[in-house]
């Protein structure tokens, strides 16, 4: 397929639409959509899809839009829909159930902040508050991660072998409103990528079953393991995804995490999304300068890659994380998974939280490196500094990094 | 855990083992269901909210329910619905869709829900069992319940009127919205039948007797439906397209008295008698006035 300019919210809604598509061979696909900036353009694309077996209702508010979602789920189908902050926390309630119920619905998520105060841009606060829930959480740095993440979500969700729905996240405007090239799918090679979907517990007249009515404690705990085991397997499915993926697509959709010059590194940087890429850049060039610092970008949040995490930072004994989030008298929650997973190990590393960005405020090459030289020169963690140009290093130096 | 496998009997929608009260009016609304499923060769899946109706399923891994059933949350039924009746019309399947609501689900927190559907118009059949309280959570108030009703967030008896439901139905310009009383059953096998061939929204409001939140008898629940039906309290008639009317059954205008007496929500001197029967008398002649004008 040749490279398109395109949003990240297109590239979201092609791959929806086509995967959608996909299914037409078995069951079908529907989904409820419902609008919220920045997210609109999505649910826009998957309206006007013309599906050969599918149906995408529109409906009154994102609670029912995942509502119709799991009843086509349910039924069999291929669901999927999108939405982004306050529209996320008027969908808890069902995106709780749709995990509940193992139903492999993938929803796109544009990173939004949560009002009021109202405000459109990035914060990945509205997906990371779902931490709790059984759905796989995955976020995308560019167009191309958006698409291929998506298509990849759809396989990994409806694997036999997991069952889960999965969350894949991209930072407002930065990624939803920003053209750029991007190798798009087509009909083929998604057709060729995504098996028919085949729900095991679809609803089905000569098994009539009751979904989702009482159970003892006994049978939660069941569910619960259940759950469990399912994250647990999420790791090896997802490797196995991503080389079908390779093999299908000839491109590389990107695993849990990427590690970049994290041998021999005294400092490590843990970021995600759009807030990785700049970092990126601030991290080559100090390599480059002889400073001896490493970056891990994070793509899956849950299940937690924690073990690939530590081996990643390849015993720094500085780590940062950006958490371009806040939970209330917590700090950053990034933070407190990096901390968990070092959390028993031999030799504990400096593990200290940055918040920036949030509410979308610039994450500037300047504002990293100013994270970065606190991170090399303090002797112990301390409590999450906000580190927005506000905060606590005041205005960032004109850096000509 | 593994799921047993249960013969699905068309006569026998809820089974024994089903958790519902002695004389709960939504027990016997589901075996005239079954009776319609099965008289007119149809099957059915259920969309159930958060309810006596889902509770009554009984406990994991077994299951009352002789059909598919998806328990959903509070407010979803009719939105759920819909995603199953899209999957059902896509895979060129003909089973009913049937949404089973109390009315918290339908009058208060899941309305917008039923609205959005109704105006989309998806073919479902949409039953609310009316029992005018939150049953299931002990016995609170609904937008369903009664004027002087005692409930236990209105103890000294509500004030405000009961929502028209189906009169916001009918706004809607659904094709069939219909009350159904268990004291009827050939009205309610035929309102059944009318919704199963309806294509399109179709909305049931079953007057549901609940003796544990009513404080009534058991062995009263038909009796006290049947004295709604006859005093024109609960009047029984159709809505087609949201403008055509039908009255099935004319009131006689039994004293509503005994229909208060014998429930013990309703506090001696709460409801007002004259005031009552006086607002009967002119909702139904409002009722005939648009039947005679607009016959269905
Ligand atoms: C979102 C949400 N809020 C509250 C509840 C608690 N709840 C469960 S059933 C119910 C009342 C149901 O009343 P109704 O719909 O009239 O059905 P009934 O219990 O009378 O059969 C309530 C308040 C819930 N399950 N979900
Ligand atoms: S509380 Fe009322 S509605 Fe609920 S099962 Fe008992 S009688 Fe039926
Ligand atoms: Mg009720």
């Amino acid at each position: 397929m040749p490279l398109r300019i395109v949003t990240g919210n297109h590239a979201a809604g092609h791959a929806l639409s086509l995967a959608g598509e996909a299914n037409r061979t078995a069951r079908g696909t529907a989904c409820g959509i419902y609008p919220i900036t920045p997210q609109t353009e999505i649910v826009e694309r998957v309206a006007a899809f013309p599906f050969s077996r599918g149906r995408v209702v529109a409906v009154e508010s994102e609670h029912s839009a995942m509502a119709v979602t799991m009843g086509a789920s349910v039924s069999g189908a291929r669901a999927f829909t999108a939405s982004s902050s306050n529209g996320i926390a008027y969908m808890v309630e069902n995106i709780m159930v749709a995990g509940f119920y193992r139903l492999p619905i993938v929803m796109v998520a544009v990173n939004r902040t949560l009002g009021p105060p109202w405000n459109i841009w990035a914060d990945q606060g509205d997906t990371l508050m779902l931490r709790d829930f059984p759905w796989i959480q995955l976020y995308a740095a560019d167009n191309q991660e958006v698409h291929d993440l998506t298509l990849l979500a759809f396989r990994l969700a409806e694997d036999p072998r997991i069952l889960l729905p999965v969350l894949v996240c991209m930072d407002a405007f930065i990624v939803s409103h920003t053209q750029a090239e991007t190798e798009l799918a087509s009909p083929d090679e998604v057709d060729a990528f995504l098996p028919d979907l085949d729900l095991p517990h679809r609803l089905d007249p000569a098994h009539p079953r009751a979904l989702g009515s009482m159970v003892w404690p006994d049978a939660t705990v069941s569910h619960r393991m259940e759950i469990d085991e399912a994250m647990a397997r999420v790791p090896n499915v997802m490797a196995e995804c991503r080389a079908r993926f390779r093999e299908v697509f000839g491109r590389d959709p990107g695993g849990p995490l990427d590690a970049l010059h994290t041998d021999a590194a005294d400092a490590v940087l843990v970021a995600s999304a759009t807030v990785a890429t700049t970092a990126r850049g601030v991290v080559e060039r100090r390599r480059a300068a002889g400073e001896r610092v490493g970056l891990v970008k994070m793509r899956r949040y849950r299940p937690f890659p924690e073990a690939e995490l530590v081996q990643a930072c390849g015993g720094a004994g500085r780590i940062g994380v950006l958490d371009r989030d806040y939970a209330a008298g917590a700090g950053g929650v990034w933070w407190q998974d990096v901390r968990a997973g070092f959390q028993g190990r031999d030799e504990t590393p400096l593990i200290q939280d940055y918040l920036l960005g949030i509410g979308g405020g610039d994450v500037t090459p300047a504002l990293v490196n100013q994270v970065l030289d606190d991170l090399l020169n303090r002797r112990a963690a301390g409590p999450p500094v906000w580190a927005d140009a506000s905060g606590a290093f005041g205005p960032p130096a004109e850096v000509g990094a | 855990m593994k799921i047993p496998d249960i013969a699905c009997s068309e006569e026998c929608l809820l089974r024994a083992g089903n958790t519902n009260c002695g004389g709960c009016g939504m027990s016997l609304g589901l075996n005239f269901l079954a009776r319609a499923l099965a008289e007119a060769d149809e099957t059915c899946q259920l969309a159930i909210p958060a309810c006596c109706g889902i509770v009554a399923a009984g406990a994991f891994p077994t299951t009352a329910y002789s059909v598919p059933t998806v328990a959903t949350t509070f407010a979803a039924a009719a939105a759920v619905a819909s995603g199953m009746a899209a999957i059902r019309d896509l895979n060129g399947e003909t089973h009913q869709v049937i949404c089973w609501a109390g009315d918290g689900g339908t009058y208060d927190i899941g309305l917008a829900t039923l609205s959005a559907a109704a105006e989309r118009n998806e073919d479902i059949v949409y039953v609310c069992y009316d029992n005018e309280i939150y049953g299931n959570t002990g016995g609170q108030r609904s937008s369903a319940t009664p004027p002087g009703a005692r409930t236990t967030t209105t103890p000294a008896g509500k004030r405000e009127a009961k929502k028209d439901i189906v009169g916001i139905l009918a706004a809607h310009g659904v094709p069939y919205a219909a009350t159904v009383s268990i004291a009827h059953p050939d009205d309610a096998a035929r309102k059944f039948r009318t919704a199963f061939e309806t294509t399109g929204t179709s909305f049931l409001l079953l007057h549901s007797p609940c003796p544990t939140g009513w404080k009534s008898e058991p062995g009263d629940s038909v009796h006290l439906v049947r004295l709604a039906v006859r005093s024109g309290l609960f009047p029984l008639y159709e809505v087609f397209d949201g403008v055509r009317y039908r009255i099935n059954d004319a009131p006689d205008w039994t004293d509503p008295g005994e229909y208060f007496a014998r429930q013990r929500r309703f506090a001696t001197d709460a409801v007002d008698l004259d005031a009552t029967r006086a607002s009967c008398r002119r909702r139904f002649a409002r009722l005939e006035t648009l039947a005679e004008a607009f016959p269905a």
